[in-house]
Order: C-alpha cells, then structure tokens, then sequence
C-alpha cells in the first residue's frame, strides 16, 4: 500500500442549501429534488441512489412546488411566477411559462396526469392543460368566500396556505373523502369531505408540522415537522376480525435537525428533506423484501459530482461554491514523522483567488489546469476561461474573451495532462476539443452525438499522454475517442447502472469506470476489450461488504510508479486496489485494519488482499495524487455543515 | 378454653399487598389483594378489611373473578391449588387441585371452563403458561390433572402475560409471543437486543391488551410503550413509541373501554394515556413510591395502584386517589428494632424513608406514618440519605425520641436527635426539642426512664465518643408562650471507653451503661458510679435489668457469646453460660427474658427468668435466617395456659422480624381458629358499609334507642320478633306447591302478626312497670342490655299467649299486683 504524506485539507467551506420539494416518481422510480438556491437534482432510487442529473439553481427562481406529470416530465414551480419543465435528456430548461398570478406557492398534478393546478399569490389556482410538448392554460377557480374545506372539495387536491393563524401547510385527499390536514400548530387532521367535520386530531409536535405524503395504495402517510421528526401514520385494521380502520400514528424517525420542508412516500420508503440539507430515505422495513442494501437507511448530503479539482503541479486547489470559485495554496511542511503522526506546517495554506461567477446562475461546473495556469467555468448560459500568471508571489488573472458561439454552456470541462488541450461536454451532447495557446485558443474539433440521441456527456476522462478521451452519458456507454485522429474509438458495452467516475490509467491506457453498484469495469483501450483482471474479478464477483457500501465512488486515479494499483474513493473510505494480490471472497474481512508489524510475513500475505481501504477521512469530497508520495484530502466535517445553518428548534432534553 | 397444641412460629401479617395485582369485584365496591397465604377483601370506599379468604397453605400468587360468576373469585397458590370462593360471605366453595407449583392464574370469558395457570416444569427457571380444565363435580375438592400448554418459555411474572381478544401475548427478554386461540399458532416479534447504548435497554418488562382493538401494549426497561397493532401480519407489524418514563415501565393497564392507557413506574407517577396518543396524557403524581401494578375495575370507575412500600392506592376515573391500604412497609432497612407504642399497642417501626410507622397487629394494617426527617426524599441510586437509627417511647407513650443522623464521609457526621411530644388534642406526636450533634459520634443506645413515680421526664443516651448523657425535661416558658423543653442534665463516662449500651432498672432508681466490655451502674438520683461488673467476655452487645421479682439482676449478653446475670445487691455474677444471643428482650408484663440466639442451623429461642438457672421454654430452629430483631407485645385479652411451657405466653405475645422482614410470633391456634372475631362479626350487616366505626356507633345507638323506646310505644320490640313468629317461619319454609291457596291463608297470617289492642296496653303498661324496677340495674350492666332486652320481650311474648285467656277482673288484678312497687327487691 505504502506510506503516504496527505494534505489534510478542511478549508473547503461548503455548504449546501436546504431541500425544499421533494417529488417521487413511481413510473421511473426517480426523486426529484428541488434546493432553496434552486437547484433540482434527479436521484435514481434503482441505481443504488446515485444523483443522476441535476439541473443549476438560478438567484431569482426559487422552487416552491415540484411534480411529475404525464409519466416522466418534470414540471417546478416558483416564487417568480413562472412553471417550468426540464428537459431530462439534454438537462436543461424545456421552457418556462408565467403563470399571471404572482408568486406560485403551491402546485399540484391531477390524478391521471393529464392536468396541472397551481396556487398563486393572489389567491387564484389556475388549472392548466397538458399538452405533448407544453402546458396550456385552461381555466381560473377565483379566491371562494367558503370554507377551506370545501375549496379543498372542489380542486380535489389543492395543496393550499390559507392566513391565518394556525397555517395549514398540506392537506391531502384521499379517494374514501378523508382529507388530512397538516398544520402549524403541530396538529394532523382527518376530516370527512362529505360532511365538513373534523374525524380525528393528533397533536404530534410542539411546532409546525409542515410537509405529507401519501403512498400510491392510500394505506399510509408520512409528515415532517419543523422540530425534525418525521412521523409515520398507518391505517390499521381494529380488530383482524371486522373491516373497521384507523389511522394511527406509528413510527417516529429523528434524522433531521432542522426543518422537515419535504416528505415523498415511494412504495418502499420515506423519503424526507429540509433545512439541514440531508435527503434521508428510510426504507420500510416490512415492505422490503430480502434484507440487502436497499433496507439500509441512506442520508444523502453532498452531491455525487465532483467540485474540487486540483493543480498537481503548482499544488493547487480549486472549490466550486454556487456563485464562486476558490483557489487555494496548500500548505508544505520541512518535518518527518512516523506513520500516523500529524506533521507541523512551516507554510501554511493560501487563499489566492475569489473569483466571483457574474449573473444570477449558479456554476455547474469547473476545471483548473493540471499546471495551474488555467481555469474554466461554465454556467448554464456562459462559458469562462481564465489565465493565471503567477509572478513570484503575486497572481494576475486574465479573461480570455471571444469565447466561440457554440461555448455556451458545459456540463464538463478537463484539461488535458500537459495543458494543451481543453475538453468541454457541452449540453447538446457534443465534444468539443480546444487548443490552448499562452493567452489565446484555437478550436480544434467537436464531436457530435451518436446520431439519435440527445443525451448529454457528463464524465469525461483523458489518458494522460492524451491521445485517447472517455465520455460518458447518463445511461449510454462510454464512449472513447481519439483525440489524434479525431473519431470515435471504440464504445465500451452499456451497463444498466451509471457511471459514477471514468479515468484511464497511464502507460496502459486502460480505462477504469466505476458504476453506482460499486461495480468497477478495467478495459483496456488499445485491444478494446475488458482486461483480464476485470474478467477475474467479475467471474469471483465483488465482496460483499463492497456492494452495501451506499456512497458512489466519485474519484478514479492512478499512482505513476506502481501500475498495479488503483486509487478510489467514496464518501467515507478510500481504497487502493491492488491488482497483483488475491481477491477478497466473502469469508474474508474487507475491511482489514493494518497487521501489526511483529506478525510473521506469512501471515500477512496470506490475509493480505487486493484492496486496502482506509476510513480515515470522511466525509471525503475529494483525494488524489500530488506526487508519488503525497496525497491531497479534503474533508468536510458535518459539524461544520450544522455549525453554519440556523439553530434548530430548541426541545427540551429530558436530563440536561 | 383454647386446646393446648405445640407452639408453631406463624406468619403474622406484614405480608406483600402488592405482591399481585389487585383485583377489583364487578361492582367496585371491593378489593382484593393477596396478601400472604391470605385473600383480603377490602371496602374500595373506606378501606377496611371485609374478609380474610383463608384456606391456602402457601403464598397466594394469583387471584382472578370467576368470568362466569361475579360473584365468585379464583385463586392460585403455591401449594398448587386453585380455589373457588364466594367473597361476599368468605366462604370456601372448591377446591381444584392441580399438583403444580402455581405462579400465576388468568381467566378468560370466552374460554368455558378452563383457566390459565403459570406453572414451573423441570429446570429451573423454565415457565409455561397451560390450560387447566376445572371439571364440573359437586364435591369440594377437585382433582384438575387435564392440562394443555399454550405457551413455552415464559416469564414467570403475571405481568407479562396479558389476553386478548382471542389472542394471548407474553413478553420476555426481547421478544414478544403472541398466541393466537383462534388459528392455534404463535407468533414472534423481537426488538433489538445489541449491546450498544441505545437497544441495550430495550428489554420488555410487561404486557397489556386492548379489551376492543387487536393492539398490544408492552412496556421497557428504557421507558418506552410500544403499542403494538397488525400482529396477525408477521411482516406488516407496526408499533408506536411512548415515552415519558424514564425508567423501566412496571406496569400497564387498559382501561375497561380502551380509550386510555395506564403506565407506572418508579417515578410513583401514574400516567394517563389518553387515545394512547403522545401528547395527550395526563398524570397523577407524588403517588409516594414505585409503582409495581396497576389494575382497572370491571365497572370502569377506579383504577388502583400497589407500590412498592406495601401499599395499594384506589383512584377514581378522574385521577384523583380515594384511598390507600397501607400494610407493613418493608423497603428500608430497619434501624430502630421493634416497638410498642404504648398508648396504641402498635407495632413501631421504620417505615418509608425518613418515617416511622405504627403499625397494628391485630388488624394487620398500618395505623399512620410519623415523619421524623421531614425533607424531601430523593430517590436516586447513590444519594446517601439521613437515616432514622434509633426511637424510643417514654412516659407511658407521652414522649418520643429519635436520633438521625447521616454519614458522607468518615469524618463527616451529621447528627440529630429529636424529642416529639404526644398531643392529646391532636392525637399525634409534635415536635418538641432538637438537639443537633447531641455527641460527636454515632449514638449507640437510647432509653427513658419509665419508673412510675420519677416526677421529670429522663432520657439518657450513649454514644461511641465514650460519653452517655441525661437529658432532662425543664420549663422553656417565655414571656410569649409556657412550654417545656428538653436540656442536657449530666454527662458521664468511664476510662474514654465507647458506651454501648444503656438500661434503667425497673423503678428507675438505678441506670446501667456499659463502656465496651464493663457495666457500670449508676445511681439515678445523683449520678455517681455505684459499682462495676466486668466480666472480660468480650463487649456488651445486650443489657437488661430484669423486672418484677427478679428486678435485682442485671443480664448482659456479650459479643463472645456469654450471657451473664449479675446480682445487684450482693454485686457478684449469679450465673453465666454460653449463648450466643442476638436479640434479648424482657417482657414488660412477667419476669420472663426472651432470648434469641443464632447458630449455623438457625436461630432458637430460649425464654427463661433471670432468678432461675433453667430456661422455662426453648424452642429450637424457629427461623432459619437470622432474627434480627424481637418484641413482647401485651396481650389486650390475656390468655390462660395452663401447662408450664406455654405460661410465658400468657401475658405477651413473642413477636420477631427476621432478616429477609418477615414478621413472626408464635401461636397454638391451628389456622382455622385464628380468625379475627371482628370479621366475623362484620358479616352481620350486609346492607350498610361495614366498618368497626359504624358497629360500635350503630350499637352505641342501639342502647340509646332502646333506652328512649322503653319509654313510649317501643319498635325495637317488635321489629326483631317477626323472624320469631312461627306463623311466618312455617310460610316461608313450607314449599310453595304444598302450600293451600293465598286467600285462605291471607286473614291467618295478618292475624297473627295482629296484637289485640287490650293485650297491648296491657303491655304497655307492664312495660313500664318493668323498666322503672329496672332503670338502676340498667345503669350498671350495659353490655348485657341488649341480649337482656330481646330475652325479656320473648317472655312477653310468652306471657301475651297466657293474658289472653285471662278475663277483664282477673286482668285488673293483676295490674294491680303489677303497680306495687318491687324496688324494695333491689335493696335486698
């Protein structure tokens, strides 16, 4: 495995915001979820939970309502008045639509699918059509002089906020009449639709309870409180003997600290976000099958995509914040110790850049040159590059403008080994490669989809003699190029699961990709075919602990001196494979501990396996290589996280 | 007069009310407890004691109504039997015999003839739950061998086991079984039972089931309810977390409907789940100890409580408690020996933390709690608390001493002594003086002078800092308020040695106090050392003048097991032998010492005089724990044996409290005779509350009432002789299809009940003549007055047959005759 000094970075102050919609969809078995900066995420619930797509927040476009409609569109809506539907394929923004009512607070999506319904600021709920490829405007129910309860009667599901005192936050209607109602003073309500009266009452929190969900069967419920406890209601047989059923209020579950904005009921979990910017899903357990991973609790904070890049060279790091970017120095230190010793830094770590992105969207992506002397960023409408000159200790920085039409927007942007070379997955699905001149560009070649699909490029990897270039879609294979002819190589065979980290390794040009199963393909570019290793494993299969792990490994790399190895990561280890030794079976222990040095060789061989993980750092955001003995870590400690967001709620503790 | 048996050591009350749930009757109006070998039946509404169900021959563990017959209760015992009784007349009906050890006992309405026993089968702590068919016989006892078993492996506790409807849950460990009747399969649910911090408490402690809904509730050790709903499904269970306790839950109760949950735990507060929702509970706090049941009555209009200081609270629907019935309190650890509080004849002794308890023998009840401490008890593991150590009663009762003191670190002694008052007004004691730090170290012995004619209260009290006080009564009187006081008088000691003990002679002319190994005798008048024994058997652990005639010996029982008894005139040892005496106690009434002595075996009693070398009665073995502590309490009635090993019996009664607090004595009654004659009297009244108020009050009245009626037209006479009539008794015992037809027999009976209204004032004024003669006579025996009274009007009655025939002359004459005055009889 060897000895490595690893920067220890926890400078990187990224916070993510607060989820403020979630929506389920059973068709796809996808969630949606909607940030308060307005950034919406797509997670596949089938492929190990893994952020599939997201699409950028925007300053002005808060999300206040999130559905799914006619299958699998996805339609927000927000505080600037305006519906929008994504475009899932090419992930962008469809079209955006106003709506003449002033904020939307609320929107709902009629039962077969056909009709969306929307709550405005001036009271309206305004009904609109879905047609193939828009929304259509139908009619307007105007502001009702009668009673909540039967406004709720007539739009069926009206998700509404009435002022007064005690705020209704949710109300859902169920197809025997019962219509429930969650409120701010912490109670949860049945009411009969028929006659208007209250049926049951639960006071379940001391503060609001502000969010519910119902399941597809209408046989359970889940509501979220601003204390952080969600609570789960089933209905229940009174006795096995007669048909009579209740509601009652069942499991509570503590995962959050803050506010609970969003709840969504999937057939086999709960799935709850808020101000504390975890997504949990809480699998039920007696709807679950066989007891595999998918039974485990997943709390879900940082996205699957990488926001640091680093600068191997001249030891940098850049962080990708949602309006900036920061450029670090990392510190040095002349000391030597023993393993596991904390060494003193004679230099500390510098801040030299704060580079602030211009316009209200946020920065979906960033890129600083292997040499340092390079940064791009991209939003959804513009596309910057910027030189560094580093004199001395001073840095200069210098846009390079005119940027070509067809920059406009990218999902992915890497800079080739030495430099030279820029490589850009724009959002049509096309390739586009640049030439890097001091202080000028030069384009040299797109490549353009496969024709057919739109689906955009969001991986990209590229060998580090920089003759071969891995892309990946969302669900397609990977696709290799060659950057010295310029045409597609070769496609490596699609996977049903997504890829979560692409990178070719050097002298053999083999191509590692890791998919969200924890599966992790070798092939080799050259011979266009898996290698041999890759087959090995396969054939034996993975451990088991290995496929339970629930973080996707989002960081492939490779030591420069020891072709054997495999550097990767996830959230909460990292691993070194090392392909000349054994694979683990499962009556081996994955997760070794370092043998004490006084055990025989013999026993240390034989015990020794192919991967050596480490759980040292977590939660891990980023790791790799400087050099052959250094490494660079950065951790983002949760603490810090909550440290950050407002106080929570205040609850007596019983003892304290 | 009493048949003369051997002296058995009896059980004498003190038994654990709360060792079972309570039982409520149907219509709420009785209790019943368990309550050692015994069912008590108690008034829910003024807490007496209705019945004692006698008839078990060991513990009795399980109690339950009869399903079938409210008015028949079922109970189990450990000498494995289950008997059928009619509590509302105390009787013994049946008799089951099932052969088990029997734990626990349930009954269920649906099943028809079988009840549910836990029962002990093989190792040791393997329990199963089995049906066992009560065969229909009208014999009074009954063989019950046909038992199936329902559920294997089982807690042993009553508490986790609960039915439902058609379904039976128990709990155990971690897990939860239920049985269903119906489909006659079992099903298993198991909470987490990790070692790590937060399911390491996840344990079930007990069960409960919703008398409507198929719901089961369990509590746990944590504190935390689940009520648990779908248990059909063994996939699609569901349950719901409450939590407030934050110890482990002891008991749960449904109330009759099942709207409302009821938990208890060692908080004594008794929790109220309304719609077993979170938020909606209320409580009933500062219930005074750990709750240990709770069970609900049929009717739905009380709950009740068992707490662990052996009590049991009645609490109606609103929460609020109606009554306690307060038995002997055991949890603490007894300090202050046993008393006898001479103005009650209770039984005095430490009771709840900080308090002294009176408790009355004879009616196996606590009469009151005397709060000696006076703070707030915490009740925390680990908390060092005051404790009472020593009380003492002086004055014929008029005066109370305590000490208590408290002990943090060695060094650290907290100590106080307080002096109570009895006030005759308020019928309790007050406190009088306290004294802080009366020594610098612990007090080892405490006693009053009790002498008749001493004129000053004087109580004297030895400490380990080799000093033994007198403290004396004296004026306190200010110019606000008279009162008296106590102050130190004399402070004595002997060569720095510890005073262990301390002991005034019969007439208090003489105190003895012993330093370690020396006995020293000082003279009460002046406080000057008159002698000293030492007889270097090793410390004096027991001191004890002896009374009566024998009051010029002086017994001291050492810790190398010697017992020593010198003569106080001639100041030499009259006689010594080994005995290794752990609890000497002279009875006040007799010359008699009783000694206890323990050995490897046992303990045996020896009870002897201090004047003769042979004891008078040894009985070896009377308990195999340690005795711990002995009292002779005075009989109220004093018996007569004759025979010369029961005479010390005579006027005291032996009580002692061993180790594990059982209170004994010793007693020649067989079982059966040992009813109390008062529960048998209360059987009388049926129609009113039956308490020993209202029967002394009603007889009281009685007397009052006759002695008016005697005066004018008396009712009393009348209304007693009905049952006497024969016509009546022959109506009522004839059977109905022999009888002739209602009409002819109509204008006879009112006939009979009829009186002729000459006859009548003849009566009348016979009457009067009789009571005048009387009226001295009456005044002096009350107590036969009443059998007197209904003797005299059946000889009128009588008489009235006999006038009848008389004619109107000879009629006058004798009015006449009955006119003289006859009170010249009287002053013969």
């Amino acid at each position: 495995m060897g000895e490595f000094k690893v920067h220890r970075v926890r400078f990187f102050n990224y916070v993510p915001s607060g989820i403020r919609c979630v929506a389920y969809n059973n068709q796809s078995n996808r969630l949606a979820v909607s940030r308060t900066d307005g950034t919406v995420e797509i997670y596949n619930l089938s492929a190990n939970y893994f952020q599939e797509k997201f699409f950028p927040g925007h300053e002005s476009r808060g999300t206040e309502a999130l559905c799914w409609a006619k299958g699998q569109r996805l339609f927000s809506a927000g505080l600037n008045g305006e519906i929008i539907e994504y475009d899932l394929q090419a992930l962008n923004i469809k079209y955006a639509i106003d709506a003449f009512g002033g904020p939307i607070w609320s929107m709902a999506v009629s039962p077969c699918g056909s009709q969306l319904l929307v709550g405005c600021e001036d009271g309206s709920v305004k009904l609109l059509q879905i047609t193939p490829d828009k929304i259509q405007f139908e009619r307007n129910f105007d502001r009702q002089k009668r009673s909540a309860v039967h406004k709720m009667l007539v739009d069926r599901q009206y998700m509404g906020v009435s002022k007064r005192k005690c705020i209704i936050w949710g109300v859902a209607f169920l197809s025997d009449g019962t219509v429930i109602s969650v409120d701010s003073a912490g109670k949860v309500q049945f009411w009969d639709s028929a006659t208007g009266t209250l049926v049951k009452n639960h006071l379940i929190a001391n503060a609001d309870v502000q969010s519910i969900a119902v399941s597809d069967q209408e046989d359970s419920f889940v509501v979220g409180t601003a204390e952080g406890t969600v609570f789960h209601f089933q209905l229940v047989s009174v006795t096995s003997s007669s048909s009579e059923k209740q509601w009652v209020r069942t499991k509570p579950f503590q995962h959050h600290t803050h506010d609970v904005r969003a709840v969504a009921h999937s057939p086999t979990a709960l799935i709850s976000g808020g101000t504390d910017t975890h997504l949990v899903i809480r699998p039920l357990m007696e709807k679950v099958e066989v007891k595999n991973y998918d039974a485990a609790l997943r709390k879900i904070t940082f996205p699957h995509r990488r926001l640091i890049s680093c600068s191997k060279k001249r030891h940098l790091l850049l962080f990708q914040f949602a309006h900036h970017l920061e450029l670090w120095r990392l510190g040095s230190t002349v000391a030597t110790g023993k393993n596991g010793d904390t060494l003193p830094l004679s230099k500390d770590a510098d801040h030299l850049l704060h580079l602030k992105a211009k316009g209200p969207e946020n920065i979906i992506c960033s890129c600083i040159s292997p040499c340092g002397s390079w940064i791009a960023y991209s939003t959804t409408s513009r596309f910057f590059l910027y030189r560094l000159n580093y004199e001395r200790d001073n840095l200069s920085l210098q846009r390079v403008s005119k940027m070509p039409a067809f920059l406009r927007s990218a999902l992915q942007i890497l800079f080739s080994e030495d430099s030279t070379k820029l490589f850009v997955a724009s959002n049509q699905g096309s390739l586009h490669i640049i030439r890097l001149l001091e202080g000028s560009f030069k384009h040299l070649h797109t490549f353009q989809p496969q024709s057919g699909t739109v689906e955009s490029m969001c991986l990209l990897a590229v060998s580090p003699d920089g003759n071969w270039l891995a892309a990946s879609g969302t669900s397609a294979g990977v696709h290799v190029y060659n950057v010295k002819h310029l045409k597609l190589h070769c496609t490596v065979p699609a996977y049903n699961f997504p890829v979560t980290a692409l990178a070719i390794a050097p002298s053999t040009n083999n191509l590692v990709i890791a998919h969200s199963d924890q599966q992790v393909f070798e092939y080799s570019i050259p011979e266009k075919k898996y290698t041999e290793w890759s087959r090995t494993i396969q054939k034996q299969g993975f451990h088991y602990l290995w496929l339970q792990r629930d973080t996707p490994i989002t960081h492939i790399s490779f030591h420069p001196k020891r072709p054997m190895h495999i550097l990767l990561h996830d959230a909460y280890m990292f691993c070194i494979i090392d392909k000349s030794l054994p694979l683990p079976n499962d009556k081996t222990l994955l997760y070794n501990p370092l043998p004490p040095t006084n055990e025989s060789d013999v026993i240390r061989r034989r015990t020794a396996h192919a991967f050596k993980i480490s759980k040292i750092y977590k939660p891990l955001l980023f790791m790799d290589l400087l050099d052959e003995r250094t490494l660079v870590a950065v951790e983002r400690p949760l603490d810090d996280i909550i440290a950050q967001l407002p106080p929570p709620i205040k609850k007596k503790k019983f003892g304290t | 007069m009493v048949a003369e048996e051997s002296v058995r050591v009896v059980r004498c009350g003190g038994s654990e009310l709360n060792f079972r749930r309570a039982v409520f009757s149907a219509d709420s109006k009785y209790i019943f407890c368990v309550s050692g070998d015994f069912v008590k039946v108690h008034s829910t509404a003024t807490e007496e004691c209705v019945h004692i169900l006698q008839g078990h021959r060991n513990l009795v563990t399980g109690i339950q109504l009869n399903p079938h017959n409210h008015l028949q209760l079922y109970s189990c015992s450990f000498d494995g039997t289950i008997k059928l009784w009619d509590y509302v007349d105390g009787i013994l009906i049946k008799t089951f015999v099932v052969g088990h050890k029997l734990h626990a006992l349930f009954t269920v309405t649906c099943a028809e003839d079988s009840v549910f026993v836990i029962i002990n089968k093989g190792k040791q702590d393997i329990f199963q739950l089995v049906s066992v068919k009560l065969p229909k016989s009208s014999s009074q006892e009954i063989e019950a061998k046909e038992l199936s078993c329902v559920l294997d492996y089982i807690n042993q506790s009553p508490k986790c086991i609960a039915f439902g409807n058609e379904v039976c849950a128990a709990v155990r460990d971690f897990y939860l079984s239920v049985y269903f009747f119906k489909k006659k399969t079992t099903s298993r649910f198991t909470l987490s039972s990790s070692r790590n911090k937060k399911h390491a408490k996840n344990n079930f402690t007990c069960v409960a089931c919703h008398p409507k809904e198929d719901c089961i509730a369990t509590g746990h050790k944590d504190g935390k309810i689940r009520l648990w709903r779908n248990f059909d499904d063994d996939k699609k269970y569901t349950y719901t977390c409450l939590h407030w306790h934050h110890d482990m839950v002891m008991d749960l109760a449904f109330s009759v409907t099942g709207t409302s949950l009821l938990s208890g735990g060692r908080e004594s507060v008794l929790v109220e789940w309304r719609d077993a929702t979170e938020k909606n509970k209320e409580f009933l706090p500062r219930l005074g100890a750990t709750i240990e049941h709770i069970s609900v009555s049929p009717a739905g209009d009380l709950f009740c409580t068992s707490h662990s200081d052996n009590k049991i609270i009645v609490i109606h629907r609103n929460l609020e408690a109606s009554a306690v019935i307060q038995g002997l309190v055991k949890d603490s650890n007894i300090f202050t020996g046993l008393m006898v509080d001479p103005r009650t004849k209770a039984l005095v002794l430490n009771g709840k933390p900080g308090h002294l308890q009176f408790y009355s023998l004879q009616h196996d009840k606590q009469l009151y709690n005397l709060d000696i401490i006076q703070q707030e008890y915490i009740n925390d593991y680990g908390l060092i608390q005051i404790e009472l150590t020593k009380a003492a009663f002086g004055c014929y009762g008029n005066w109370l001493a305590t000490v208590e003191q408290r002990q943090e670190k060695e060094t650290e002694l907290e100590l106080q002594m307080k002096l109570w008052m009895y006030n005759k007004k308020t019928q309790g004691f007050v406190l009088n003086t306290k004294v802080n730090m009366p020594h610098e170290d612990h007090i080892t012995a405490l006693c009053f002078c009790n002498a008749e004619k001493s004129e000053t209260p004087t109580l004297v009290t030895a400490s380990k800092d080799g000093h033994f006080k007198v403290w004396i009564l004296t004026d306190d009187s200010d110019i606000y308020k008279k009162a008296v006081a106590w102050t130190c008088d004399f402070v004595g000691s002997y060569h720095k040695y510890q005073a262990t003990n301390c002991c005034f002679s019969e007439d208090g002319s003489l105190l003895a106090v012993s330093f370690e190994e020396i006995v020293t005798i000082w003279d009460s008048e002046t406080w000057e050392l008159k002698c000293t024994f030492c007889q270097r058997a090793g410390k004096i652990r027991h001191l004890c003048f002896g009374r009566l005639t024998c009051s010029k010996y002086l017994l001291g029982a050492t810790e190398n097991g010697i017992l020593c008894c010198w003569n106080l005139l001639s100041c030499a040892l009259e006689w010594s032998t080994k005995l290794n005496v752990r609890v000497m106690e002279p009875d006040p009434n007799s010359e008699n010492i009783a000694a206890v002595s323990q050995s490897s075996v046992g303990s045996d009693l020896f009870v002897f005089k201090p004047s003769e070398p042979r004891p008078l009665y040894i009985q070896k073995n009377i308990s195999r724990e340690e005795v711990q502590w002995g009292v002779f309490v005075p009989r109220d009635v004093p018996e007569s044996f004759t025979s010369e090993a029961y005479q010390w019996l005579n006027r005291s009664q032996f009580y002692f409290l061993t180790k594990s607090q059982s209170l004994l004595t010793f007693s020649t009654k067989s079982p059966e005779e040992k009813l109390t004659p008062t529960s048998k009297q209360l059987l009388a009244e049926e129609s009113l509350p039956t308490t020993p108020f209202y029967f002394i009050l009603g007889k009281h009245r009685e007397k009052q009432d006759e002695k008016i009626n005697k005066a004018f037209e008396s009712e009393l006479v009348q209304l007693p002789l009905t049952e006497n009539i024969p016509a009546i008794s022959e109506l009522l015992h004839t059977p109905a299809h022999v009888l002739p037809s209602a009409s002819l027999l109509c204008s006879k009976f009112v006939n009979s009940l009829l009186l002729s209204k000459e006859t009548k004032s003849d009566e009348e004024t016979l009457e009067d003549t009789d009571t005048e003669e009387e009226k001295e006579s009456d005044d002096s025996d009350e107590e036969n007055d009443f059998t007197e009274k209904i003797l005299d009007t059946n000889n009128t009655d009588l008489g009235e047959d006999l006038l009848y025939q008389l004619s109107k002359s000879e009629e006058k004459e004798l009015r006449k005759f009955r006119k003289v005055d006859y009170s010249w009889i009287t002053a013969l």
